[in-house]
């Protein structure tokens, strides 16, 4: 009966959603301020309809429903119970159903604390997220109903991907879909201020924590991925530019993008028609991303769930929105625009450079990852783009970027100045070189590491330089404040990912090697000998588990277990063994049995040494920590007292910033 | 010319500039690292010989595969309907590499066999990733084709 009931839950929420795309819009066109006061309440019921949903169907996973279909084939009686509530995201149907709980969050959110908004703006803003979820409400019921029933009810279900029974995804789908989700609020934003002809630039403000905050999350997503991708694939690769990785890396770089042009115009009040286009290409590419990984259009390591109807119903969706939001881009944007002009060498020109390489990098990952796609529709020949492609013109449309980093926050906005521009080259120049040499010494000439060191120092120094000269020159309490200290936190963070990415791209060793018992191998400096193999068991599965004795210059340093497991239906995993490090990972993996006596024989073994390696989340997490930080900043909320004082006797400035 | 106009056209130019020297670098990359699918018969039938590497597509025979007695170095025939192409590959294997099994090798032609530098084998038995079913199913049209059926769902 509950899944029934789950179902009926799902069907309120999508009328629930349909009023609050449908009333306030209308109450806000015709001044109507009732209908503008149903925003809220549509929001809540249908954030409690839809959270109903979601726990009616962790409820069947938990107790064994297998009479609903997709309980029966992501679970059998086996699954642990904490990957069991996993499970309800391991697949299409339950992961659309988080993605529209996420949203119902993010939009309950914004109607607790809209509430000091201009009504029609933040009825506007409602509306449009309402109108999202209307779009993936229907296409939960119409196309990828959770709830479907299996009958006759088999006695046993299928199993949870082994691949995704991993700690690390437990909160990967959950985190990334935070931020995915979270650039919808962006675009309802930048709907709502084309809609309303909003002349002022107040509306960036509001919109800046949200974008912040998504930015944040949707790091962290891609961290979480990229860990999982390291730890559980046993390639020990951290990045693959495999399609659906790609389908959140360009969200991510436009998102990175948006957030520095929605600075400038908050600030300034330029580049507003940008700003706008932005945030609606960001959201554009978090659907996008659905639409690659969900259509089973392009074959990878994520995506097998191919049906046609889902595919189709995503690529009609997306083009409602993309056309739809363009189509009143084109008629209003040219009533929002306006702004101050600045000099050729000025903070808005840097940020713009940054901008623009961000946009394009983001273009080429999208060309690279649909031209496959392209090809095929073009009878061109089924085709993959390699990694090199993107791993040849990433780093070149980056290298501008790097390089304007440690400059930006010293330029003024508007006009430029030149003296303290010099001193900052001259002292992150310096470092950067002197650094360069002493690692060049270590590296042994490796050209990539030597580069990775510069790079990082060049803007590290950049960064602290700065973080120096608020101490210096600002009073206490008044030298960081948490915009300025989110984004120096996540600039560093780019030094941290430049550590991480150079180095360990370049001086990592990997070596696959057959090993019998008893036999050693030395990789990065490292004895790794095998000990054999022994049979272990877990929850739900059992596993040949090998035994590698790790000692540096005849010390111990570690024993590793790496693991072969093999799940219900005889599906086989690889579980690596790592040995993190600041400095270095150690990381062993097993591959097949080389002999008819699996226990006793030769297996073949992976054995990498990875310097560095955790650098780049490291560098990750301090960028979505930056994120979060700025959101945080005062500033952004809309302050009660200054509305009051626009009645009271307005000063001038405040008063046009809260008019609008 | 005056001042602002000679800027324009300096911008101008600058962004004329940039643009063709991306453009020029992603046709370069894109063109480098295209690899076209072909199955064992469309490579006998010479459709690769244009190809430095390409990536071979089929079904591992059942009972083609034969390690080394001291190495990594692997031995395995792929097939499609009508064709079979002998490759060798040193390295792991992936987890789903079994005999019947749809795999990708990505590497390039030496002699009359395949030397793999990567090999890929999706998933499980009864699911072929879709580039493959659709390059078997051009390569003999008409002719069955193992089946996606039930085709289990993975997220990212």
């Amino acid at each position: 009966m509950t899944p029934e009931l789950g179902q009926l839950a799902l069907v309120l929420a999508l009328l629930l959603s349909l009023a609050q795309g449908v009333l306030p819009l209308v109450g806000a066109w015709r001044g109507n301020r009732a209908l503008m006061a149903t925003a809220r309440p549509a929001a809540a019921g249908q954030a409690v309809f839809v959270a109903l949903a979601f726990l009616i169907l962790v409820w069947a996973f938990l107790r064994f429903d297998f009479s609903v279909q997709y309980v029966a084939d992501n679970a059998n009686l086996q699954l642990p119970w904490y990957y069991r509530i996993a499970a309800v995201w391991g697949a299409h149907k339950g992961s659309l159903l988080l993605w529209i709980l996420i949203l119902n969050g993010w939009t309950l959110a914004l109607a607790i604390f809209s509430r000091q908004l201009p009504e029609a703006f933040a009825a506007r803003v409602l509306g449009v997220l309402g109108l999202v979820s209307v779009g993936f409400l229907s296409f939960t019921l119409f196309t990828s109903d959770p709830f479907t029933r299996l009958l006759p009810m088999p006695a046993n279900g299928a199993d949870l991907n082994p691949v995704l029974q991993d700690p690390g995804m437990t909160f990967h789908p959950p985190v990334l879909y935070m931020g995915y989700v979270g650039f919808s609020v962006a675009f309802a934003f930048s709907i709502a201020a084309l809609l309303g002809g909003e002349l002022e630039q107040a509306w960036v403000r509001w919109a800046r924590p949200w974008t912040n905050a998504a930015w944040g999350f949707l790091s962290c997503g891609i961290v979480a991925g990229s860990w999982w991708a390291y730890a559980e694939l046993g390639w020990g690769g951290w990045w693959f530019w495999d399609p659906v990785e790609n389908a959140s890396f360009m969200p991510w770089l436009v998102g990175a993008a948006l957030i520095h042009a929605q600075a400038i115009t908050e600030k300034r009040g330029s580049l507003r028609a940008w700003t706008i286009l932005l945030s609606i290409f960001a959201f554009s590419l978090s659907l996008l991303g659905t639409f690659l990984v969900r259509s089973g259009v392009l074959t990878s390591v994520h995506a097998f769930a191919s049906d046609p109807r889902r595919g189709l119903y995503i690529l009609c969706f997306l083009a409602v929105v993309v056309g739809g939001s363009l189509l009143l881009y084109a008629l209003r944007a040219p009533k929002v625009m306006g702004g101050r002009p600045f000099a050729t060498v000025s903070r808005e020109s840097a940020l713009l450079v940054g901008n623009l390489m961000l946009t394009v990098a983001a273009a080429m990952v999208m060309l690279g990852t649909l031209f496959p796609l392209i090809a095929d529709a073009f009878q061109l020949g089924k085709v993959s783009v390699g990694p090199p492609y993107f791993g040849l013109l990433f780093p070149l449309l980056m290298a501008p970027v790097v390089l304007l980093l440690p400059f930006g926050p010293y330029l003024r906005w508007g006009k430029g100045e030149g003296g303290q521009l010099k001193s900052v080259l001259l002292r992150c120049g310096v470092a950067a070189l002197a650094c360069a040499i002493v690692a060049a010494f270590f590296v042994g000439g490796r050209l990539k590491a030597v580069v990775g060191v510069a790079a990082a120092v060049w803007v590290g120094v950049g960064v602290l330089l700065y973080v120096a000269k608020r101490w210096r020159e600002m009073p206490r309490g008044r030298r960081y404040p948490a915009e300025m200290a989110g984004m120096l936190l996540a600039h560093f963070g780019v030094a941290v990912f430049l550590v991480g990415v150079l180095l360990s791209e370049s001086l990592s060793v990997s070596r696959d090697v057959r090993m019998a018992p008893g036999d050693s191998q030395t990789v990065g400096g490292y004895q790794f000998r095998f000990d054999g193999i022994r049979q272990t068991t877990g929850p739900n599965w059992h596993a040949e588990q090998a035994s590698v004795t790790v000692t540096r210059d005849g010390k111990p340093v570690d024993v590793m277990h790496p693991q072969k497991r093999t799940y219900a239906h005889e599906q086989v995993q690889t579980e690596s063994a790592v040995d993190p490090g600041i400095t270095r990972d150690l990381y062993v993996a097993l591959g097949e049995p080389m002999d008819p006596a699996r226990l006793q024989g030769a297996w073949a073994l992976r054995v990498y040494y990875k310097p560095f390696v955790r650098w780049i989340w490291g560098g990750g997490l301090f960028m979505m920590l930056g994120g979060f930080v700025a959101a945080t900043d005062r500033r952004f909320r809309v302050r009660r007292e200054a509305r009051e004082r626009v009645v009271a006797g307005p000063v001038e400035s405040t008063a046009r910033e809260v008019r609008a | 010319m005056n001042p602002t106009r000679q800027r324009r056209l300096i911008i101008v130019l600058s962004i004329v500039a940039a643009a063709v020297v991306a453009v020029g670098l992603t046709v370069f990359a894109l063109q480098r690292n295209m690899n076209y699918l072909f199955t064992p018969s469309q490579v006998e039938a010479g459709k690769a010989r244009a190809y430095d590497t390409f990536r071979l597509g089929g079904m591992v025979k059942a009972g083609s595969i034969s390690h080394s007695e001291n190495s990594l170095r692997v031995a395995f025939t792929v097939v499609d309907a009508s064709g079979a192409m002998p490759v060798v590959y040193d390295g792991i294997l992936p987890d789903l590499f079994r005999d019947n099994q749809s795999v990708i090798a990505t590497g390039h032609m030496d002699g009359h066999h395949f030397v793999a530098t990567e090999v890929l084998a999706k998933h499980d038995e009864t699911y072929m990733p879709k580039e493959l079913k659709d390059a078997m199913a051009k390569a003999h049209a008409g002719r069955h084709v193992a089946q996606a059926t039930a085709t289990p769902e993975t997220t990212p």
